[in-house]
């Protein structure tokens, strides 16, 4: 197995946008974490520094599409939070494509502490009319999905996150596309829906439930906002239980969503794995993982909830 | 699409006395509609439209190279009104630059109406949608990257309020436009001293604007922004200064030319009553 972190998938992804006069880079001096410094190395013309200064790199950002380019600024996802107002107000609202990464989202930012590890960028930014939200897991599929960014004419949202973790899209980078979720695994008693770092943990609970007989579907809803609901719809007809899992408050992000989507299309037992209205702390990322209650075996007792809550119904 | 089709100002300024009381006569029938937009609408924000009318009509009338029939011209001029609440006073301007019609105007801050209660770019010659303050000037800075990567040599404008500068993005936007030594953006702020809640010394005393503005490296000018030959010379001097960028100081009055509103923090965010229109209107002749 390779691994591989998806704040460098979003760096490829603007190399490979490059040969698109039109797409501009914007920073907030920390290029060298979200990766936007590999365009900057070779485009340095159209890679625009603000400084420590998100407020004003957002609205630039909207000033530039506002004059027909297509602008990807980036700087940690907690400080995306920061130009929260800029975003709504002045991208969304006028209905520019700005798109926005956020890298070092989530607990699994590990040592920088709580200050650091965004819990409720997702939330917030899913809150946005018109606004794409993205939160891919790997480096291939932040790649490919920013790719397919430039051709979209909404704003967006992208959270990656800091470290490297196995590879899940090698070879299969056909089945991604913004707004559709991915089934990695079928089966039938449970649907294991995952976004970012939790979805190779969703697969490592799914094989631990197989040796004791329960079967269970996993799939990566990288897409938040749009989210699939065909897909929602088609998983709660098939499995009847449902475990969201997510290195995220358990407010607002893919367990808000999925809960907001399968309450209206066909109601089944949820549980959701995820940030429990706390913030993290300093640490290795493993063992803060653990502490959290971020982990495969927090999704396999989940899953157990879910599907006894599924049978006694 | 060709140069030429970027628009052009209102007025030829080369015959400058017939200009300048042109220009008045402009800034007088856009008084007149602020007032009927908000008295109409019985909301709205007539003080600040007053005080930033005259800098506007000279703006439009000798510099902006825009034009109702192309509004949407990718080399035309931009002009960001930061200051979204006083839409009143872009509006009457539009509507004498052929961008709006009266039927528009008497829509304003009403349900499918074009005039939002802020500016909006769905509203034909606004280039922004502004409302929340601070914001302005960061676009602008946008819109000027943006020029000069297309190599154009169309300008941004950006009008703010000086209870707007209290927004610390602001000063964000004002140091990056001098690190990316844009040239083509301009600022201008209407100094009325008045802001929602107050005077401005009250709610936050700003000391000296003008050195702040210096020493963030913008090209400063300080004028009366009710004396149309003193604005059309300052937008003149401003249009020269291509290194780096620059900012008019225009000192102003809030709610200029309605003796009842001058200078009240009343009138900031309060329209006037029919009767009170009765009486503005007459003033204005």
């Amino acid at each position: 197995m390779s691994f591989g972190a998806s704040r460098d998938g979003y760096g490829e992804a603007l190399l490979e946008l490059s040969s698109n006069e039109k797409v501009v880079v914007l920073e907030a001096d920390l290029g060298k974490s979200t990766k936007s410094c590999w365009f900057r190395a070779k485009y340095p013309e159209r890679t625009f520094s603000f400084g420590i200064a998100e407020q004003n790199m957002v609205l630039a950002a909207a000033g530039l599409a506002s004059s027909g380019y297509i602008p990807f600024a980036s700087t940690f996802s907690i400080f995306c939070e920061r130009a929260f107002e800029q975003m709504r107000n002045g991208v969304a609202r006028p209905g520019y494509a700005v798109h926005l990464c956020g890298s070092h989202g989530g607990i699994h930012t590990g040592e920088d502490g709580s200050s650091a590890q965004a819990i409720e960028d997702l939330s917030v930014f899913r809150s946005i009319p018109k606004l794409t939200v993205l939160h891919p897991c790997d480096d291939i599929s932040a790649r490919i999905l920013t790719c397919q960014l430039a051709e979209s004419r909404h704003p967006s949202y992208t959270r990656t996150a800091r470290n490297k973790v196995p590879r899940l899209y090698e070879g299969k980078e056909s089945v991604l596309r913004i707004g559709k979720g991915v089934t990695l695994r079928q089966g039938r008693d449970v649907a294991i829906l995952a976004v970012g770092v939790m979805v190779h943990r969703a697969l490592d609970a799914a094989q631990q439930l197989s040796k004791e007989g329960i079967e269970a579907t996993v799939a990566d809803f990288h897409t938040l906002k749009p989210l699939d609901e065909d897909l929602v719809g088609e998983l709660a007809h098939r499995c009847g239980a449902f475990v969201t899992a997510e290195d995220h408050s358990l407010i607002g992000g893919l367990g808000g969503a999925v809960a907001e989507s399968l309450s209206q299309i066909h109601p089944v037992p949820l549980e959701r794995v995820g940030v429990k209205d706390r913030f993290g702390e300093s640490g290795k990322p493993e063992p803060l993982m653990d502490m959290m209650g971020l982990t495969a075996e927090d999704i396999v007792a989940a899953a157990k909830r879910a599907i006894t809550r599924k049978e006694t119904n | 699409m060709p140069e030429q089709d970027s628009g052009a100002p209102l007025l030829s300024i080369d015959s400058a006395p017939y200009a300048l009381s042109q220009l008045e006569a402009f800034a007088r029938k856009c008084r007149v509609d602020i007032l009927r937009m908000t008295t109409r609408a019985q909301s709205g924000h007539p003080g600040g439209s007053l005080s930033a009318i005259d800098l506007l009509v000279a703006l439009y009338g000798t510099q902006l190279r825009v034009s109702p029939a192309a509004p949407n011209n990718p080399h035309r001029d931009r002009f960001i009104l930061s200051k979204g609440h006083a839409s009143p006073s872009v509006y009457a301007v539009l509507a004498q630059a052929g961008f709006l019609s009266e039927d528009d105007l008497d829509r304003f801050r009403t349900l499918g109406g074009v005039c939002q209660g802020h500016v909006d770019v769905r509203c034909p010659g606004v280039d922004f949608s502004g409302g929340s303050l601070g914001m302005g000037l960061s676009f602008g800075v946008g819109c000027a990257l943006a020029a000069r990567l297309d190599g154009n040599d169309r300008t941004v404008t950006v009008m703010m309020g000086d209870g707007e500068l209290q927004e610390g993005q602001l000063w964000e936007a004002a140091m990056s436009a001098s690190h990316h030594k844009l040239g083509n953006l301009k600022g201008i702020v209407d100094l009325n001293g008045i802001q929602n809640d107050d005077f401005c010394y009250q709610q936050m005393d700003m000391g000296d604007i003008a050195s702040k503005w210096s020493a963030f490296g913008w090209a400063t000018r300080s004028l009366d922004g009710h004396n149309m030959e003193e604005i059309v010379e300052g937008l003149a001097w401003q249009h020269e200064q291509q290194n780096g960028p620059s900012v008019l100081l225009a000192n102003t009055i809030k709610g200029k030319g309605v003796s009842f509103m001058e200078n009240n923090p009343k009138y900031h965010g309060c329209a006037a009553t029919p009767e009170e229109l009765v009486v503005a209107l007459e003033a204005l002749g």
